[in-house]
């Protein structure tokens, strides 16, 4: 039996709850029992057809716990008699779940967790894990997430840019524990694609693909942060580099731009280069003008003044960066690259040991701190050795 | 058997014996360093002694109760604050003296010149919750 199958049913099964009447949060938690059941008994005995079971065993656990409620409350359950739904229902649903999991109710961290669990198919434990938080914490944050969006009416019209800001977030989380973040957001956001006609999901999906390629070539020894103009492009994935250039295009062609697809065409520039100094750094400026005037995001223009400065030269990079706010995150380490391209070494290293002080995780900072080492060794005329 | 922590300082500890910054070590000190950590992490997960570790940005600040309805006071950062914390391992061991040899083994990392930093690190133990049996 295909365990990699029980998180692609959870959607689906949620779906046929709800549809035969269950409320989403009881629904939710008689699936996710159901699956912790699933992956306890299906290796020794895989049942036949696992939706169907998935969906009875879930639905008795639905009706214990309304049962349990019911008598509790004195109330009568009139849900058995709900229809089945048919097949093309089952999309809707799962489109259905995705708007209800990024519901703007939700803050960032709850709509994350949700969406892993109710869309994803991921145990609570599994959730917890990544996010290094204890088991009981993610389970609060998943039954309070629940509860703000219980008075939202599951056929309601969501907003694709709320759950495209979530998938956003699991991607860039990265994998720590015994999940793969970036891999299940990347799963979920095809399977997204594969439902809605959106160009930014398409954009968003291509922008996962290209970065999710190059990850192998991304860290070295001791988790050390290669930069991409020193990676190895002969480890980056060149089929996922092709599937998100193939996505990339098909959005583009519908000739509605959005951030995601700006950021992705920025990606792909990127990807295309053979060796670093092949870059088409004139054609990333100029997505990256279309991404400031899309987003008008400071970190745009941040990493606008790195691109200006490969395409015009390191003087025009510290000329774009002078009109920014030196408070940005990463303006330090910027501001030391581009010193030291521009031939001024001694503000370079004291640029790149101030910004290490503010790396916001250990690898940039240890990255950082090699820059800066790297050329106080040149400034007292050691031999270069990393 | 008993938790403890291995806090390391940024400042506020006494010097270390090899006591370069890392800024002014060469690249490959530093990855050596850094695999050097890594590789006392993995073994200990693999002696079934290993809890968590974590580093800590140098950038905090002060922060207290200011009374009913008001927002909390800050204060800092203070560039002359004595004790600054960079991060810490947590451990669970069988005896203080293993915690003692682990605490000397993770102070031996490679620094400048490739030698131990020798490196004040302050070991303390975990209060606990209180014995079933008392008596």
């Amino acid at each position: 039996m295909d365990e990699a199958l029980l998180p692609t049913l959870t959607p689906t099964v949620i779906g046929i709850l709800v549809r035969r009447g269950a409320d989403f949060a009881t629904a939710e938690d008689a699936v996710q029992d159901a699956l912790v059941e699933a992956v306890r008994g299906w290796p020794d005995d895989p049942p036949r057809d696992p939706k169907g079971w998935l969906v009875t065993v879930a639905w008795r656990k639905f009706l214990d716990a309304a049962r349990a409620d019911t008598s509790r409350r004195h109330r009568e359950l009139r849900v058995e008699e709900e229809p089945v739904p048919g097949p093309g229902e089952a999309v809707d649903d799962t489109l259905q779940l995705y708007f209800l999991c990024a519901h703007p109710s939700l803050t960032p961290a709850s709509a994350v967790a949700l969406t892993l669990r109710a869309v994803g198919g991921l145990t609570t434990r599994q959730i917890a894990q990544a996010y290094l938080v204890p088991e009981a914490t993610m389970a609060q944050r998943i039954s309070r997430a629940k509860r703000t969006v219980s008075g939202v009416r599951f056929n309601q019209a969501g907003d694709v840019a709320t759950v495209l800001r979530v998938l956003y977030l699991v991607f860039n989380e990265g994998y720590s524990g015994d999940v793969d973040l970036a891999a299940e957001a990347i799963r979920l956001t095809r399977q997204l694609a594969a439902m809605t006609m959106h160009e930014e999901v398409a954009g968003l999906l291509a922008l996962m693909l290209l970065h999710h390629a190059r990850r192998p070539a991304r860290t070295g020894p001791a988790g050390r942060l290669v930069p991409l103009a020193e990676q190895d492009r002969g480890r980056w994935n060149t089929r996922l580099i092709a599937e998100g250039v193939d996505v990339l295009q098909a959005a583009l062609a519908r000739d509605r731009l959005g951030e995601f697809q700006a950021q992705a065409a920025i990606a792909a520039l990127h990807a295309d280069a053979s060796t670093a100094e092949e870059t088409d750094w004139v054609q990333i400026v100029e997505w990256y003008d279309e991404l400031v005037r899309l987003t008008d995001s400071p970190v745009a223009r941040l990493n606008r003044a790195v691109a200006v400065g490969e395409a015009d030269g390191p003087q025009a990079g510290l000329t774009a960066l002078a009109e920014l706010d030196p408070a940005l995150p990463r303006h330090a380490a910027v501001a030391a690259y581009l010193h030291e391209r521009a031939g001024d070494p001694v503000t370079a290293a004291r640029l790149y040991t101030e910004a290490a002080r503010l790396a916001p995780n250990l690898p940039e900072r240890v990255h950082l701190t090699q820059q800066a080492a790297r050329l106080n060794a040149q400034l007292r005329g050691c031999p270069e050795d990393g | 058997m008993g938790k403890y922590l291995l806090l390391k300082h940024y400042r506020g500890a006494p010097a270390a014996v090899n006591d370069v910054p890392m800024d002014q070590w060469t690249p490959a000190e530093i990855s050596a360093h850094m695999q050097y950590m890594q590789d006392f992490a993995t073994r200990l997960e693999g002696t079934g002694e290993f809890v968590d570790s974590q580093a800590l940005s140098p950038r905090g600040t002060f922060v207290r109760y200011d009374g009913e309805g008001r927002p909390p006071v800050t204060d800092g950062p203070f560039a002359e604050t004595k004790d600054v914390i960079a991060g810490w391992m947590v451990i669970d061991v069988d005896t203080y003296e293993r915690a003692l040899e682990l605490a000397g083994e993770l102070s031996a990392a490679p620094g400048a010149g490739g030698k131990p930093i020798h490196e004040w690190l302050e070991l303390r133990p975990f209060l606990g919750s209180s014995p079933t049996v008392t008596e």
